[in-house]
């Protein structure tokens, strides 16, 4: 049986490692590479890095980073922020990155997600979502909408219906980011993760809220996720990797255990 | 020396990466010729059968695996790398190698929440023993992404198995030969011991 696994995300800017809470006013917390070798050492099942450097001159740095990381770290990397095309994810994994999360510039041309699909095989095109909580209304039927550009834009896109149309295309995976949820320390939207978990076969990734190890549980149980991202709980050092792995083992869930 | 079979110009970095991490020094080779040098070879997967078969027999390097492994060198295929050692494999219709006779097939879709590809973190469960999956204890995990698992014909050539829609084979093997269905590059700690393993074995079991 597969285990569920726990994902650490670490938003990278400029090549040092940044968190977002709501995603405005984003504050270097230090350095990736010592991150990502920390949390590998305590069992990590896989690790996503998502660019945010504004600047397109300083795109390079983020392909170091990944080249550092991945000479050290062997576990699933997975990368995203800024994956425009094609080239944009051959030059990442040539780096050393696994997988390719792929985001506002699917929403805009979604013909990118079947591109990278051909390119670079379904499994490793991740569609990762920011979603936000709406009014049920006729053109987002689900009361949740797709955002884009770090959660400023909204798009008009029904949250459901672009998760499956992702999956259609040839998305492996889906992150779910409620930014409604993000940084609140308050939880997993369980009620999005679920719904989408019910409507596509690819594996859900639950993100934005996770603050306490029960937050976890609840998502990989009535949430229905595959894999629990987190961030701030783990930067910050109030837990540890091992610790939440070893909580949500011993509550029952088949979890890798070092 | 030890090489990677590089046959469709793949993204084999973190297979080469693993490898030096234990010491292993390896370089790429799509040349029959060198290949038939090799003292140790690793056939990653990389794309879909009916695609890599293409590719070994236009570069002749179908007969030069097949030969090397007749001759005793020591190969480990990972993936994609060990389903085309088998007979045949459903993805594409394809007829590989044949090393290990037996076929590769296609996890089922319908049943109810069995996602495909299975990709995560499961259980290897070692049923007999050998040099190159020495250490791996019961409970231990391997990182998987695949649609297709093998299945030998012989029980012989099963090494280890892992549970998903049923129990697959996910170690197979044969004399000098040995093929993971998991990817030890990707597999953290345990997957690094076993390509420390197979970086000293010398073939025999």
């Amino acid at each position: 049986m597969l285990s569920k696994r726990v994902i650490a995300c670490l938003d990278v800017r400029d090549g040092k490692l940044a968190k977002s809470v709501k995603f405005v006013d984003t504050k270097d917390i230090g350095d990736p590479v010592a991150k990502a070798r920390e949390y590998y050492e305590d069992g990590l099942d896989e690790l996503v890095f998502y660019d945010i450097t504004a600047s397109s001159d300083k795109r390079n740095i983020m392909l170091d980073v990944v080249e550092a990381v991945a000479d050290e770290v062997f576990i699933p990397l997975s990368v995203g922020g800024g994956v425009r095309s094609v080239a944009d994810a051959t030059d990442l994994r040539l780096a050393g990155a696994e997988k390719i999360n792929v985001n506002s510039a699917a929403v805009a041309r979604p013909e990118l997600i079947d591109e990278c699909a051909e390119a670079i095989g379904n499994q490793n095109v991740v569609l990762s979502m920011d979603i936000q909580r709406v009014e049920v209304n006729s053109e987002q039927p689900s009361g949740y909408e797709i955002v884009i550009n770090g959660g400023r834009t909204a798009t008009g896109k029904d949250a459901l219906a672009w998760a499956i149309e992702g999956e259609r295309r040839g998305a492996g995976e889906l992150v779910i980011n409620s930014i409604d949820a993000d940084g609140t320390k308050d939880g997993y939207e369980i009620a999005l993760t679920a719904m989408i978990a019910e409507a596509v076969r690819v594996p859900i990734i639950a993100s934005g809220g996770a603050g306490v190890p029960e937050h976890l549980h609840e998502a990989l149980t009535q949430g229905g996720a595959d894999a629990a991202l987190v961030a701030s709980m783990v930067h910050y050092g109030d837990y540890k990797v091992s610790e939440l792995k070893q909580y949500l083992h011993d509550e029952g869930l088949k979890i890798r255990i070092c | 020396m030890t090489l990677i079979l590089d046959y469709e110009a793949g993204n084999l970095a973190s297979v080469r990466r693993a490898c030096a991490h234990v010491g292993l020094q390896a370089e790429y080779c799509a040349d029959p010729d060198q290949l038939r040098q090799a003292e140790r070879i690793i056939f990653p997967g990389v794309g879909a059968a009916g695609s890599a078969m293409r590719s070994l027999k236009q570069r002749g390097l179908d007969e030069a695996l097949r030969e090397v492994i007749q001759s005793g060198t020591p190969v480990l295929g990972i993936c994609l790398g060990m389903q085309v050692s088998l007979t045949h494999s459903e993805e594409n219709d394809t007829p590989t190698l044949n090393v290990i006779p037996g076929q590769v097939r296609r996890f089922a879709f319908d049943r109810k929440g069995l996602k495909i590809p299975h990709m995560g973190w499961n259980e290897v469960r070692v049923l007999q023993a050998h040099p190159v999956l020495a250490g791996i204890e019961p409970g231990d995990e391997f990182y998987f992404v695949h649609s297709y698992f093998p299945q030998p014909a012989s029980r012989d050539a099963v090494l280890a198995v892992t549970d998903y829609e049923d129990e697959f084979a996910c170690a197979v093997g044969k004399d000098n030969y040995i093929g993971t269905q998991f990817h030890p590059e990707k597999s953290a700690q345990v997957g690094l011991r076993l390509l420390a393993n197979f970086a000293a074995w010398d073939g025999q079991c």
